[in-house]
């Protein structure tokens, strides 16, 4: 089997989810060949050797610097058909899922997203994605010859397999249609934990009382290396950017380790973090439905608990 | 201007969810549909647009009869006509050819969706029928503002926000803060009973995939409480215990 892994970057730096996406791709077994779109930093390049790629594509069209979705769908429909791949593998991000769409229109591909473990091919091809956000499972047989799969966070573990290989510099030529989306500016959050990335996150709820109370879940947050994260009513209030929602309608995290702070635990919050390997609620309220969700759960006042806690973890390390 | 705006028939957020028929089939029991959240949001943007600067808007369903409600609940909250295509949504390839199918014979300028449905969270249909039409897909889009034949859209990505522009026709997946969701009035709901409905039959999709199961995650175990005064093991047990930090 022949395997096309599109890996992301930010800032030149390749994404722990992409790098996730070569695990998977290796776990498969088969040949597994990296492919990058635009700016990413050459030694970050060639480690993806050590992660199980064996072939390393890169594509430094400056035009591709910027994630454009026809474009990168463009590139990778070639790609595939240059490199005889069998599977594309990506990450489920905003611009994998988007993207891995239109390279299944293109080449004819079944298309999985949200694929939570390695196939199933003891009998065809079957793969378990994660459905109603978190709250069950479907597995799907994949009947074509091609294969599009986008994974979840945590679907495979990035673990040390190979050493660095030598880039192969690759070109597409594209089309003007290909850049009919124009990407005049963007803003990101840099220097932090990106939450989708994070393996453990930090979050707060409407117990936290006001965004002045933000610093002592920041200090907890640096002290674990997490990313920081909020209910729905905190960036509804504008206490916190969007981006940091998680819930149903917001981001949807994975993370080894999710810490709640005075989040009451609706449903809608719930959908967001029910794929977290381990919770933590702390509430005031011994009644908030997050402790039935949760793995250990201390009733006691934020402003209190989180120093005491940061102040814990400090002296266990 | 006119305006596509397709529409899931998904289980309210808050419902539990089961299985019957050998885990092979959705259990519908004691269970309310709602129209997807963030098929919502697409929905109250359509009609913003609607409201400010006119045009039509025209919501499409895949699905079984059962869907109608949901669909004249769209036609409460503003949209003029409504196309339920008459089939199972089973897949996303499935959905996005009669998507386009539809789309082919009526030329919209803009066609938008949310950035997922809520069952499935597939978030790939928008990204189908744009490559099936020909035509830009972009997602996941959180703000939408017209000028003429351009739009400026902002796009989430991990840790931020994208600002892009683009000509019509296009294809959007849309999430929150695009527009506030829309609730219909008496007025809207009255005026949804009588808005044209059309039922089109599906066309043939051989699409490649196909469910062997559903699975429930397994049961969580019981939370184990930590006193406040004692956060020290709370710190021992997630380093031994869950082994997580």
């Amino acid at each position: 089997m022949a395997i096309l892994v599109f890996v992301e970057s930010a800032e030149g730096k390749i994404k722990k989810t992409s790098l996730e996406a070569v695990a998977y791709a290796h776990g498969m077994g088969g040949s597994v060949t990296a492919i990058a779109l635009g700016a990413t930093d050459a030694v970050e390049l060639e480690a993806l050797g050590k992660y199980g790629a064996q072939k390393v594509l890169h594509v430094a069209d400056e035009k591709l610097n910027q994630g454009i979705i026809q474009a990168y769908a463009s590139v990778l429909s070639k790609a595939m058909q240059d490199e005889n791949a069998d599977v594309l593998v990506l990450a489920g991000s905003t611009l994998g899922t988007p993207v891995a769409a239109r390279v299944a229109a293109k080449t004819g591909a079944s298309l999985a997203s949200n694929v939570v473990e390695l196939p199933d091919t003891s009998s065809g091809f079957v793969v378990k994605r994660s459905i109603y956000t978190g709250k069950a499972f479907a597995r799907v047989e994949l009947n074509n010859a091609k294969k599009v799969i986008g994974i979840k966070k945590n679907a495979a573990e990035v673990k040390e397999v190979g050493s660095p290989v030598s880039t192969t510099p690759y070109s597409v030529s594209l089309a003007d249609a290909d850049f009919a989306t124009r990407i005049t500016s963007s803003e990101k959050a840099t220097g932090e934990v990106l939450l989708p990335e994070a393996n453990i996150v930090v979050s707060g709820g409407r117990g936290m009382k006001g965004p002045e109370h933000w610093p002592i879940l920041e200090d907890l947050a640096h002290t674990l290396h997490a990313a920081t994260g909020c209910s729905k009513p905190v960036s509804d209030m504008g206490w916190r950017p969007h981006h940091e929602h998680v819930g149903q309608t917001g981001v949807k995290v994975a993370p080894q380790l999710y810490i709640a702070i005075g989040i009451s635990g609706a449903i809608q919050h719930l959908a967001g973090v029910n794929s977290s390997k381990c919770i933590v609620v702390i509430n005031k309220d011994a009644d908030a439905p997050f402790f039935k969700a949760a793995d250990y759960g201390i009733v006691g006042d934020a402003f209190e608990v989180l120093p005491k806690l940061t102040a814990a973890l400090k002296a266990a390390k | 201007m006119k305006i596509l705006v397709c529409i899931t028939h998904v289980p309210d957020t808050t419902s539990k969810i089961n299985f019957t028929d050998n885990n092979t089939k959705f259990d519908p029991n004691g269970v309310q549909f709602i129209i997807g959240p963030y098929d919502d949001y697409a929905l109250a943007r359509a009609i913003e647009i609607k409201e400010s600067s006119g045009a039509t808007v025209t919501v499409l369903n895949v699905g079984l009869a059962e869907t109608e409600p949901t669909i004249r609940k769209a036609l409460a909250i503003g949209a003029d006509d409504a196309v339920r295509v008459n089939a199972d949504p089973t897949d996303s390839l499935f959905v996005a050819t009669q998507i386009a199918d539809h789309a082919k014979a009526n030329n919209y300028d803009l066609i938008l969706m949310g950035r997922e449905s809520i069952d499935y969270n597939s978030g790939v249909v928008h990204g189908l029928v744009g490559e099936m039409l020909g035509m830009p897909s972009i997602s996941p889009v959180m703000k939408l503002e017209l000028e003429g034949t351009t739009a400026k859209l902002a796009r989430e990505i991990e840790g931020g926000k994208e600002y892009l522009e683009v000509s019509l026709p296009f294809v959007a997946g849309c999430q929150e803060p695009i527009a506030e969701w829309k609730i219909p009035n008496m007025r809207g709901i009255m005026s949804a009973r009588t808005k044209p409905l059309a039922v089109v039959e599906p066309k043939a999709v051989d699409s490649g995939v196909k469910l062997q199961k559903f699975e429930l995650p397994p049961a969580k175990g019981a939370v184990k409480m930590i006193a406040a005064d004692n956060v020290a093991e709370l710190v021992t047990l997630l380093k031994n215990e869950a082994k997580v930090i």
